[in-house]
């Protein structure tokens, strides 16, 4: 007689290999993953760690053929077209996530979510166009105002679907312990839901924000471009992508070298607004 | 039994429990002795009826839960609401201070007067009126963003009153759920570091601040430990001197316990209504005593 044990040593042998095999395949399939990024950040890294100094950070660009200048007026571009995208992309976004969240209304709610959804995937190039036909050639001119716009736009479908899904993690007995202290119901929402989810909403936010810095797109012909410092939101506005962008399809040595430490700046940018993104979830929970 | 003859005998009820309602000293004198502790406080004076429903129907969507309630709240007095699971209870204490109507879909008929004035009336802004009756859950739920203190102080704040002596506010909030003691180093700390029966008393001491008339308390012990709920029961027989309380309650010995008065549901009837001694001792009815007795539910 065949012992019931036995069997089942028979069957935990099997497990045991299909398990340490899938594990295998796990682990190899997230090297590949993070392949591309550790290529991607040692070869930016390397390229663009010789054009790196003090003039690239506060010089204008110089003119042709001649060697030298920096990105100084595209860093701060870029730093202000990402505030007014945020300006104008953060606050309908949070307030259109709370309005999916917390209303009632279902068929209204579930299109809005549903156009939501098909926004995230429109190209950026498609939004670059509208804010043009809306924004520039109404007013006639390349402005930071239209180039925040278009960025604005890839970020509210992020920042809404977030807010959204991050409320409604918020247990319902929350809402209704504010209610019941008789708070009105924009109180508690404000007040008890939102601030609860705060934490995620700004990591979600601070993610949005990450992903338009590095948008070129929607800038081509919205913020354009600029060889100088603007001075106003109504100028046409450089940022490091677009700046990217223009001196890596150029002929010009040196150009390609300052591409590559604006590439590098750009990353590091990027990664510090993810750090911070992360820093500030950490800090709040506690 | 058809259904008829189970309305009229319930119907029956009613009318002795208005006896009851209408004539509360008498009736509680005998009880005072059986119950030594409950009433040695002695202090309450003559009861009046501080909220009432009548006819109260609700429920969500199509179902029905409450089919047509009946039921006085004295004042300054423990009213217990017990029943099998799905009887109503919830659904009845969630209407007493507008809060079923959060849920989508609910709807509720009937009238809910507080001190004689309907709080589903048109013009009455349920706000007003959960910060008059308020609410303390099943499962303790302070803001997990507030420390201890600003838990205690969040309704007031939130309302946007202006706090002057907010610590003496905090301290005699927590000295009145017994929690003082427990916290008073630890205020900063979030409400959600404590255990559960401490975040019940703080979610009780966070609906006090606001000097609710009546405090309503959905099943406030089902998630606690033995030791946790006698010190709530504790707190609710300390309370009673100063508010009125409904408490929906699993426990039939909890609603011994800390009632004056118990409500026995079923299928969203009231079947009876009595002092807390007659439901237990010698119920009318033949389903509260098999109720009670353990027979069913």
């Amino acid at each position: 007689m065949l012992l019931p044990s036995e069997i089942r040593m028979d069957r935990y042998r099997t497990r045991r290999l299909i398990d340490q095999v899938v594990r295998a395949a796990c682990a190899f399939a997230t090297v590949l993953a993070v392949i591309p990024l550790g290529l991607v950040l040692y070869y930016v890294a390397s390229r663009g760690i010789a054009g790196l100094n003090w003039d690239f950070f506060t010089e204008l660009p110089k003119p042709v053929g001649e060697t030298g200048g920096g990105m100084g007026n595209a860093i701060v571009g870029s730093l202000e077209l990402i505030g007014l995208a945020s300006l104008f992309g953060i606050p309908p976004g949070i307030l259109a996530g709370v309005y999916l969240a917390e209303s009632d209304g279902k068929r209204f709610g579930s299109s809005v979510r549903f156009a939501a959804d098909v926004m995230s995937g429109v190209p950026s190039i498609t939004v670059g166009l509208f804010v043009y036909s809306l924004m520039v050639v109404t007013t006639r001119h390349f402005s930071a105002t239209a180039g925040g716009a278009a960025l604005a736009v890839i970020m509210l479908p992020t920042v809404t679907r977030t807010t959204e899904e991050l409320l409604r993690l918020v247990p319902s007995a929350l809402r209704e312990s504010a209610l019941g202290l008789g708070l009105p119901r924009w109180v508690a929402t404000m007040r008890v839901v939102l601030r609860t989810a705060a934490p995620g909403i700004a990591t979600g936010v601070m993610l949005a924000v990450a992903r338009v810095a590095g948008e070129t797109a929607p800038l081509l012909f919205t913020a354009f471009n600029n060889r100088f410092w603007s001075t106003s939101i109504n100028e046409p506005t450089a940022s490091l992508p677009v700046q990217i962008f223009t001196y890596a399809v150029s002929p010009y040595e040196d150009w390609h070298r300052q591409a590559w430490s604006a590439a590098l700046v750009l990353v590091v940018m990027i990664l510090g607004l993810n750090v911070l993104a992360r820093v500030v979830v950490r800090n709040r929970v506690r | 039994m058809s259904f008829g003859q189970q309305a009229t005998r319930t119907e029956t009820a009613r009318e002795s429990d208005s006896l009851v309602a209408a004539r509360p000293n008498r009736a509680s004198a005998p009880s005072q002795a059986l119950r030594g502790r409950a009433h040695s406080e002695g202090t309450s004076t003559a009861a009046s009826t501080k909220m009432r429903t009548e006819g109260l129907r609700a429920g969500f969507g199509a179902s029905e839960i409450l089919k047509g309630i009946d039921l006085p709240v004295e004042e300054r007095k423990v009213t217990a609401i017990i029943g099998p699971s799905g009887c109503g209870k919830s659904t009845f204490i969630r209407c007493l201070n507008r809060m079923h109507e959060v849920t989508p879909t609910a709807n509720c008929s009937g009238r809910v007067l507080l001190d004689e004035a309907d709080i589903n009336a048109r013009d009455i802004d349920p706000v007003l009126v959960r910060r008059r009756v308020g609410m303390v859950f099943q499962k303790p739920n302070p803001f997990p963003t507030m420390s201890i203190r600003d838990n205690v102080l969040a309704g007031l704040r939130l309302n946007g009153m202006r706090i002057t002596h907010s610590d003496e506010v905090v301290e005699r909030r927590l000295r009145q759920v017994a929690l003082w003691d427990e916290v008073k180093d630890n205020l900063g700390r979030s409400g959600a570091s404590l255990s559960g029966g401490q975040q019940q008393r703080l979610c009780m001491a966070r609906s006090l601040a606001l000097e609710p008339e009546v405090l309503l308390m959905d099943e406030p012990c089902s998630a606690l430990d033995p030791i946790a709920t006698a010190r709530v029961e504790e707190l609710i027989h300390e309370l009673r001197a100063n508010y009125t309380m409904v408490i929906v309650t699993h426990n039939m010995q909890q609603a011994a316990r800390v009632a004056d008065y118990t409500a026995f549901f079923y299928m969203g009837t009231l079947v009876e209504f009595a002092e807390t001694d007659v439901i237990f001792t010698r119920p009318k009815e033949r389903r509260t005593e098999d109720y009670i007795t353990g027979r069913f539910g």
